[in-house]
Protein backbone atom coordinates (compact mmCIF):
# COMPACT_ATOMS: atom_id res chain seq x y z
CA UNK A 1 0.00 0.00 0.00
CA UNK A 2 2.85 2.53 0.99
CA UNK A 3 4.05 2.64 -2.80
CA UNK A 4 0.83 2.91 -4.05
CA UNK A 5 0.38 6.07 -1.97
CA UNK A 6 3.78 7.15 -2.56
CA UNK A 7 2.84 6.98 -6.48
CA UNK A 8 -0.14 8.57 -5.76
CA UNK A 9 1.60 11.26 -3.93
CA UNK A 10 4.16 11.81 -6.65
CA UNK A 11 1.19 12.91 -8.94
CA UNK A 12 -0.82 15.32 -6.03
CA UNK A 13 3.41 16.89 -6.00
CA UNK A 14 2.88 17.56 -10.11
CA UNK A 15 -0.63 19.32 -9.26
CA UNK A 16 -2.95 16.36 -9.85
CA UNK A 17 -5.58 17.11 -6.88
CA UNK A 18 -7.80 14.75 -8.07
CA UNK A 19 -4.88 12.05 -6.79
CA UNK A 20 -5.23 13.08 -2.90
CA UNK A 21 -9.05 11.48 -2.96
CA UNK A 22 -7.38 8.13 -2.48
CA UNK A 23 -4.62 9.20 -0.19
CA UNK A 24 -7.91 10.72 2.00
CA UNK A 25 -10.25 7.71 1.71
CA UNK A 26 -7.31 5.49 2.72
CA UNK A 27 -6.28 7.49 5.78
CA UNK A 28 -9.50 8.73 6.82
CA UNK A 29 -10.14 6.49 9.42
CA UNK A 30 -7.36 6.26 10.98
CA UNK A 31 -6.51 10.34 11.31
CA UNK A 32 -10.56 10.64 12.39
CA UNK A 33 -9.81 7.85 15.21
CA UNK A 34 -6.35 9.68 16.34
CA UNK A 35 -8.06 13.14 16.39
CA UNK A 36 -12.06 11.63 17.93
CA UNK A 37 -9.86 9.60 20.83
CA UNK A 38 -8.01 12.73 21.76
CA UNK A 39 -10.14 15.31 21.68
CA UNK A 40 -13.21 13.33 22.48
CA UNK A 41 -15.99 14.30 20.82
CA UNK A 42 -17.32 13.70 17.44
CA UNK A 43 -18.09 17.52 15.88
CA UNK A 44 -14.31 18.65 16.75
CA UNK A 45 -12.56 15.41 15.80
CA UNK A 46 -14.41 15.35 12.62
CA UNK A 47 -13.32 19.41 12.14
CA UNK A 48 -9.61 18.41 13.26
CA UNK A 49 -9.16 15.46 10.94
CA UNK A 50 -10.41 17.50 8.18
CA UNK A 51 -7.78 20.43 8.76
CA UNK A 52 -5.42 17.52 9.30
CA UNK A 53 -5.93 16.53 5.74
CA UNK A 54 -6.00 20.03 4.80
CA UNK A 55 -2.22 21.04 5.84
CA UNK A 56 -1.24 17.41 4.42
CA UNK A 57 -2.18 18.86 0.58
CA UNK A 58 -1.20 22.61 1.20
CA UNK A 59 2.22 21.53 2.52
CA UNK A 60 2.72 17.73 0.04
CA UNK A 61 5.80 20.12 -1.39
CA UNK A 62 7.43 20.02 2.42
CA UNK A 63 6.57 15.87 2.75
CA UNK A 64 9.92 14.19 2.14
CA UNK A 65 8.96 10.75 -0.07
CA UNK A 66 11.69 8.54 1.39
CA UNK A 67 9.70 8.86 4.38
CA UNK A 68 6.48 7.04 5.69
CA UNK A 69 3.64 9.61 4.57
CA UNK A 70 1.19 8.35 7.62
CA UNK A 71 3.97 9.41 9.99
CA UNK A 72 4.20 12.78 8.33
CA UNK A 73 0.52 12.97 8.79
CA UNK A 74 -0.44 11.85 11.52
CA UNK A 75 2.25 14.00 13.14
CA UNK A 76 -0.04 16.93 11.42
CA UNK A 77 -3.31 15.47 12.98
CA UNK A 78 -1.82 14.89 16.65
CA UNK A 79 -0.32 18.39 16.89
CA UNK A 80 -3.29 20.13 15.37
CA UNK A 81 -5.57 17.85 18.10
CA UNK A 82 -2.58 19.15 20.97
CA UNK A 83 -3.13 22.48 20.04
CA UNK A 84 -6.74 22.09 20.22
CA UNK A 85 -6.76 20.57 23.72
CA UNK A 86 -3.92 23.85 24.71
CA UNK A 87 -6.06 26.30 23.65
CA UNK A 88 -9.62 24.59 25.36
CA UNK A 89 -7.20 23.88 28.99
CA UNK A 90 -8.43 26.52 31.06
CA UNK A 91 -12.06 24.91 31.52
CA UNK A 92 -10.48 21.48 30.22
CA UNK A 93 -10.17 19.74 33.42
CA UNK A 94 -14.02 21.29 35.14
CA UNK A 95 -14.89 20.15 30.99
CA UNK A 96 -13.71 16.18 31.52
CA UNK A 97 -17.23 15.07 32.99
CA UNK A 98 -19.16 16.70 29.94
CA UNK A 99 -16.83 15.18 27.72
CA UNK A 100 -17.35 12.10 28.86
CA UNK A 101 -21.09 12.72 28.20
CA UNK A 102 -20.22 13.52 24.76
CA UNK A 103 -19.12 10.34 23.88
CA UNK A 104 -21.54 8.34 26.15
CA UNK A 105 -24.72 10.37 23.70
CA UNK A 106 -22.50 9.03 20.90
CA UNK A 107 -22.58 5.27 22.25
CA UNK A 108 -26.01 5.47 23.46
CA UNK A 109 -27.15 6.71 20.57
CA UNK A 110 -26.07 3.65 18.35
CA UNK A 111 -27.23 1.56 21.31
CA UNK A 112 -30.97 3.66 20.93
CA UNK A 113 -31.09 2.65 16.85
CA UNK A 114 -30.11 -0.83 17.14
CA UNK A 115 -31.46 -1.76 20.20
CA UNK A 116 -28.83 -3.84 20.99
CA UNK A 117 -29.34 -6.85 23.76
CA UNK A 118 -28.63 -6.35 27.18
CA UNK A 119 -24.88 -7.40 27.20
CA UNK A 120 -23.89 -5.42 24.10
CA UNK A 121 -25.49 -2.46 25.99
CA UNK A 122 -23.55 -3.35 29.16
CA UNK A 123 -20.40 -3.46 26.80
CA UNK A 124 -21.37 0.01 25.11
CA UNK A 125 -21.45 1.46 28.98
CA UNK A 126 -18.05 -0.14 29.31
CA UNK A 127 -16.45 1.05 26.07
CA UNK A 128 -17.69 4.87 27.30
CA UNK A 129 -16.31 4.56 30.72
CA UNK A 130 -12.68 3.57 29.12
CA UNK A 131 -13.13 6.50 26.31
CA UNK A 132 -13.25 8.46 29.36
CA UNK A 133 -10.77 7.25 31.30
CA UNK A 134 -8.54 7.35 27.81
CA UNK A 135 -9.61 11.33 27.54
CA UNK A 136 -8.70 12.07 31.25
CA UNK A 137 -5.06 11.23 30.99
CA UNK A 138 -3.47 14.27 30.53
CA UNK A 139 -2.46 14.66 26.74
CA UNK A 140 1.11 13.71 26.61
CA UNK A 141 0.25 10.35 27.91
CA UNK A 142 -3.36 9.84 26.16
CA UNK A 143 -1.35 10.83 22.42
CA UNK A 144 1.01 7.64 23.65
CA UNK A 145 -1.92 5.79 24.67
CA UNK A 146 -4.45 6.05 21.58
CA UNK A 147 -1.46 5.87 18.84
CA UNK A 148 0.14 2.80 20.79
CA UNK A 149 -2.99 0.84 21.42
CA UNK A 150 -5.49 1.75 19.37
CA UNK A 151 -3.49 2.52 16.08
CA UNK A 152 -0.87 0.12 16.92
CA UNK A 153 1.71 2.41 15.87
CA UNK A 154 5.07 1.05 16.97
CA UNK A 155 7.27 2.90 19.67
CA UNK A 156 9.72 3.99 17.00
CA UNK A 157 6.42 5.28 14.92
CA UNK A 158 5.29 6.92 17.86
CA UNK A 159 8.95 8.45 18.41
CA UNK A 160 8.87 9.76 14.72
CA UNK A 161 5.12 11.07 14.86
CA UNK A 162 5.59 13.40 18.29
CA UNK A 163 9.06 14.03 17.01
CA UNK A 164 10.75 12.66 20.99
CA UNK A 165 12.95 10.08 21.55
CA UNK A 166 11.80 6.46 21.87
CA UNK A 167 12.76 6.38 25.85
CA UNK A 168 10.32 9.27 26.59
CA UNK A 169 7.74 7.62 24.18
CA UNK A 170 8.32 4.20 26.51
CA UNK A 171 8.56 6.70 29.89
CA UNK A 172 4.90 8.05 28.74
CA UNK A 173 2.76 4.71 27.73
CA UNK A 174 4.30 3.48 31.55
CA UNK A 175 2.70 5.96 33.22
CA UNK A 176 -0.35 5.98 30.60
CA UNK A 177 -0.60 2.47 31.26
CA UNK A 178 -0.41 2.74 35.29
CA UNK A 179 -2.70 5.18 35.68
CA UNK A 180 -5.08 3.45 33.44
CA UNK A 181 -4.46 0.34 35.82
CA UNK A 182 -5.52 2.47 38.17
CA UNK A 183 -8.86 3.41 37.14
CA UNK A 184 -9.94 0.19 35.23
CA UNK A 185 -8.72 -2.11 37.76
CA UNK A 186 -12.25 -2.79 39.25
CA UNK A 187 -14.52 -2.89 36.09
CA UNK B 1 13.70 -8.70 43.80
CA UNK B 2 12.07 -4.88 44.40
CA UNK B 3 8.33 -5.34 43.74
CA UNK B 4 8.05 -1.57 43.25
CA UNK B 5 11.43 -0.51 41.45
CA UNK B 6 12.30 -3.96 39.95
CA UNK B 7 9.29 -5.93 39.21
CA UNK B 8 7.32 -3.54 37.65
CA UNK B 9 9.65 -2.03 35.58
CA UNK B 10 9.85 -5.76 33.92
CA UNK B 11 6.41 -6.23 33.71
CA UNK B 12 6.49 -2.72 31.30
CA UNK B 13 8.83 -3.94 29.50
CA UNK B 14 7.75 -7.11 28.98
CA UNK B 15 4.17 -5.60 27.38
CA UNK B 16 6.41 -3.82 25.45
CA UNK B 17 7.85 -6.96 24.37
CA UNK B 18 11.43 -5.72 25.28
CA UNK B 19 12.54 -8.14 27.80
CA UNK B 20 15.22 -10.48 27.07
CA UNK B 21 15.21 -14.48 28.34
CA UNK B 22 16.90 -14.05 31.33
CA UNK B 23 14.48 -11.03 32.60
CA UNK B 24 11.38 -12.92 31.88
CA UNK B 25 12.56 -16.27 33.85
CA UNK B 26 13.03 -13.89 36.94
CA UNK B 27 9.94 -12.08 36.61
CA UNK B 28 8.15 -15.38 36.03
CA UNK B 29 10.10 -16.54 39.34
CA UNK B 30 9.00 -13.33 41.32
CA UNK B 31 5.36 -13.18 40.06
CA UNK B 32 4.87 -16.79 41.13
CA UNK B 33 6.69 -16.53 44.43
CA UNK B 34 4.85 -12.51 44.70
CA UNK B 35 0.89 -12.07 45.21
CA UNK B 36 1.05 -8.62 44.95
CA UNK B 37 3.25 -8.36 41.84
CA UNK B 38 0.92 -11.37 39.94
CA UNK B 39 -2.35 -9.16 40.75
CA UNK B 40 -0.40 -6.16 39.51
CA UNK B 41 0.70 -7.65 35.99
CA UNK B 42 -3.26 -8.97 35.80
CA UNK B 43 -4.30 -5.64 35.92
CA UNK B 44 -1.91 -4.52 33.67
CA UNK B 45 -2.62 -7.11 30.98
CA UNK B 46 -6.40 -6.29 30.85
CA UNK B 47 -6.00 -2.49 31.09
CA UNK B 48 -4.56 -3.06 27.90
CA UNK B 49 -7.08 -5.32 26.38
CA UNK B 50 -9.83 -3.52 27.54
CA UNK B 51 -8.46 -0.16 26.03
CA UNK B 52 -8.01 -2.29 22.64
CA UNK B 53 -11.48 -3.47 23.26
CA UNK B 54 -13.06 -0.07 22.30
CA UNK B 55 -14.22 -0.51 18.49
CA UNK B 56 -12.38 1.23 16.20
CA UNK B 57 -14.53 4.69 15.06
CA UNK B 58 -14.90 5.54 11.39
CA UNK B 59 -14.85 8.87 9.98
CA UNK B 60 -18.39 10.29 9.62
CA UNK B 61 -19.76 9.68 6.02
CA UNK B 62 -19.03 12.17 3.36
CA UNK B 63 -15.22 12.58 4.81
CA UNK B 64 -13.45 12.53 2.31
CA UNK B 65 -15.62 14.45 -0.45
CA UNK B 66 -16.19 17.20 2.28
CA UNK B 67 -12.18 17.69 2.37
CA UNK B 68 -11.78 17.44 -1.12
CA UNK B 69 -14.51 20.20 -1.53
CA UNK B 70 -12.30 22.25 0.86
CA UNK B 71 -8.99 21.54 -0.63
CA UNK B 72 -7.46 24.61 -1.90
CA UNK B 73 -8.14 25.67 -5.58
CA UNK B 74 -5.85 23.45 -7.76
CA UNK B 75 -2.12 24.51 -7.08
CA UNK B 76 -0.60 26.44 -10.29
CA UNK B 77 2.99 26.36 -9.38
CA UNK B 78 5.02 28.96 -11.10
CA UNK B 79 7.13 27.83 -13.71
CA UNK B 80 9.68 30.33 -12.33
CA UNK B 81 10.29 28.92 -9.22
CA UNK B 82 10.20 25.43 -10.67
CA UNK B 83 12.67 26.49 -13.01
CA UNK B 84 14.26 27.55 -10.44
CA UNK B 85 13.95 24.54 -8.41
CA UNK B 86 15.52 22.53 -11.32
CA UNK B 87 18.42 24.96 -12.02
CA UNK B 88 19.86 25.33 -8.35
CA UNK B 89 23.55 25.85 -9.49
CA UNK B 90 22.80 29.06 -12.05
CA UNK B 91 20.46 30.54 -9.35
CA UNK B 92 22.96 30.38 -6.82
CA UNK B 93 25.28 31.59 -8.81
CA UNK B 94 23.33 34.36 -9.92
CA UNK B 95 22.31 34.94 -6.39
CA UNK B 96 25.47 34.97 -5.32
CA UNK B 97 26.16 38.26 -7.40
CA UNK B 98 23.38 39.92 -5.99
CA UNK B 99 24.33 39.37 -3.00
CA UNK B 100 27.83 40.55 -3.19
CA UNK B 101 25.96 44.12 -4.61
CA UNK B 102 23.76 43.71 -1.86
CA UNK B 103 25.69 43.40 0.59
CA UNK B 104 23.76 40.40 1.95
CA UNK B 105 26.47 38.66 2.14
CA UNK B 106 28.73 41.05 4.94
CA UNK B 107 25.57 40.93 6.96
CA UNK B 108 26.06 37.26 7.34
CA UNK B 109 30.06 37.74 8.72
CA UNK B 110 29.63 40.90 10.44
CA UNK B 111 26.10 41.19 12.18
CA UNK B 112 26.41 39.19 15.09
CA UNK B 113 23.85 40.41 17.21
CA UNK B 114 20.56 38.17 18.46
CA UNK B 115 17.57 39.55 16.31
CA UNK B 116 14.15 37.50 16.67
CA UNK B 117 11.36 39.01 14.40
CA UNK B 118 8.58 39.58 17.15
CA UNK B 119 9.55 40.66 20.68
CA UNK B 120 6.35 40.87 22.20
CA UNK B 121 6.51 38.37 25.59
CA UNK B 122 9.59 36.89 24.56
CA UNK B 123 12.45 36.24 26.83
CA UNK B 124 16.42 36.97 25.22
CA UNK B 125 18.86 35.44 27.83
CA UNK B 126 22.66 34.64 27.08
CA UNK B 127 22.15 34.13 23.80
CA UNK B 128 19.04 32.53 23.78
CA UNK B 129 15.48 32.84 23.02
CA UNK B 130 12.85 31.76 24.63
CA UNK B 131 8.86 31.38 24.02
CA UNK B 132 7.30 31.44 27.73
CA UNK B 133 5.24 28.85 28.88
CA UNK B 134 2.34 30.80 28.57
CA UNK B 135 2.80 32.61 25.53
CA UNK B 136 1.96 31.67 21.70
CA UNK B 137 3.34 33.47 18.77
CA UNK B 138 1.32 34.39 16.21
CA UNK B 139 2.45 34.35 12.99
CA UNK B 140 5.82 33.03 11.55
CA UNK B 141 9.37 33.52 14.15
CA UNK B 142 12.70 34.00 12.56
CA UNK B 143 15.62 34.37 15.01
CA UNK B 144 19.35 34.92 14.24
CA UNK B 145 22.44 34.44 15.70
CA UNK B 146 20.92 33.45 18.76
CA UNK B 147 19.44 29.79 20.00
CA UNK B 148 15.63 29.10 20.52
CA UNK B 149 13.74 27.52 22.96
CA UNK B 150 10.25 26.95 22.73
CA UNK B 151 8.00 26.15 25.86
CA UNK B 152 4.62 27.64 25.01
CA UNK B 153 3.89 27.47 21.11
CA UNK B 154 4.31 29.07 17.88
CA UNK B 155 1.68 29.07 15.58
CA UNK B 156 3.87 29.52 12.35
CA UNK B 157 7.12 28.36 10.87
CA UNK B 158 9.94 28.65 12.63
CA UNK B 159 13.38 29.54 10.79
CA UNK B 160 16.65 29.68 12.93
CA UNK B 161 19.43 31.40 11.04
CA UNK B 162 22.86 30.61 12.72
CA UNK B 163 21.49 29.16 16.12
CA UNK B 164 19.56 25.97 17.05
CA UNK B 165 16.02 24.81 17.88
CA UNK B 166 16.99 23.52 21.95
CA UNK B 167 15.28 20.44 22.25
CA UNK B 168 13.36 20.50 26.28
CA UNK B 169 14.05 17.16 27.66
CA UNK B 170 14.37 17.96 31.69
CA UNK B 171 10.76 17.47 31.19
CA UNK B 172 10.31 14.10 31.54
CA UNK B 173 10.49 13.85 35.16
CA UNK B 174 7.41 15.92 36.07
CA UNK B 175 4.67 13.62 37.33
CA UNK B 176 1.79 12.58 35.69
CA UNK B 177 -0.35 14.95 36.56
CA UNK B 178 2.12 17.88 35.51
CA UNK B 179 0.51 19.90 32.83
CA UNK B 180 3.10 20.38 30.59
CA UNK B 181 2.48 19.49 27.12
CA UNK B 182 5.35 19.71 24.35
CA UNK B 183 6.36 22.47 23.19
CA UNK B 184 4.10 22.63 19.77
CA UNK B 185 4.74 24.65 16.26
CA UNK B 186 2.22 24.42 13.44
CA UNK B 187 4.53 24.75 10.92
CA UNK B 188 8.19 24.43 9.81
CA UNK B 189 11.17 24.50 11.70
CA UNK B 190 13.85 25.19 9.51
CA UNK B 191 17.39 25.98 10.84
CA UNK B 192 20.20 28.10 8.47
CA UNK B 193 23.72 27.21 9.52
CA UNK B 194 25.87 27.90 6.72
CA UNK B 195 25.93 30.83 4.40
CA UNK B 196 25.04 28.87 1.50
CA UNK B 197 22.12 27.89 3.29
CA UNK B 198 21.19 31.78 4.09
CA UNK B 199 21.71 32.46 0.60
CA UNK B 200 19.03 30.16 -0.50
CA UNK B 201 16.79 31.15 2.23
CA UNK B 202 16.80 34.55 1.23
CA UNK B 203 16.48 33.80 -2.25
CA UNK B 204 13.39 31.55 -1.27
CA UNK B 205 11.90 34.22 0.41
CA UNK B 206 12.52 37.54 -1.80
CA UNK B 207 11.12 34.49 -5.07
CA UNK B 208 8.37 34.01 -3.07
CA UNK B 209 7.39 37.25 -2.57
CA UNK B 210 8.30 38.69 -5.78
CA UNK B 211 5.90 35.78 -7.18
CA UNK B 212 3.26 36.12 -4.48
CA UNK B 213 3.10 40.12 -5.62
CA UNK B 214 3.03 38.52 -9.28
CA UNK B 215 0.33 36.36 -8.82
CA UNK B 216 -2.02 39.34 -7.78
ZN1 LIG C 1 6.35 -8.49 44.02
Amino acid sequence: METVIKEKIKQIKKGNQAAFEDVVSFYQNKVYQICFRMIGNAHEAEDLAQEAFIRAYTNIDRFDERRKFSTWLYRIATNLTIDRIRKKKPDYFLDAEVKGTEGLSMYSQIAADQALPEEEVESLELQTYIHKEILALPPKYRSVIVLRFLDELSLQEIAEVLEIPVGTVKTRIHRGRETLRKRLRHV
Amino acid sequence: MNCKEEAIALMHKYLDDHLTQTEEKKLRMHLQACQECQTHFHELKRTISLVKSSSPVSAPQGFTSNVMANLPKQKKRNHYTKWFRNHPFFTAAAVFFLMMFGGIFSAWTEDQQVTVSKQENLVIKNQVVIVPEDVTVNGDLVVRNGDLRIEGAVNGDVTIINGDLLKQDSREDSPLDGEKYMAYVSGEVNEVNQVFEWVWYHIKNTWESVFSLAKE
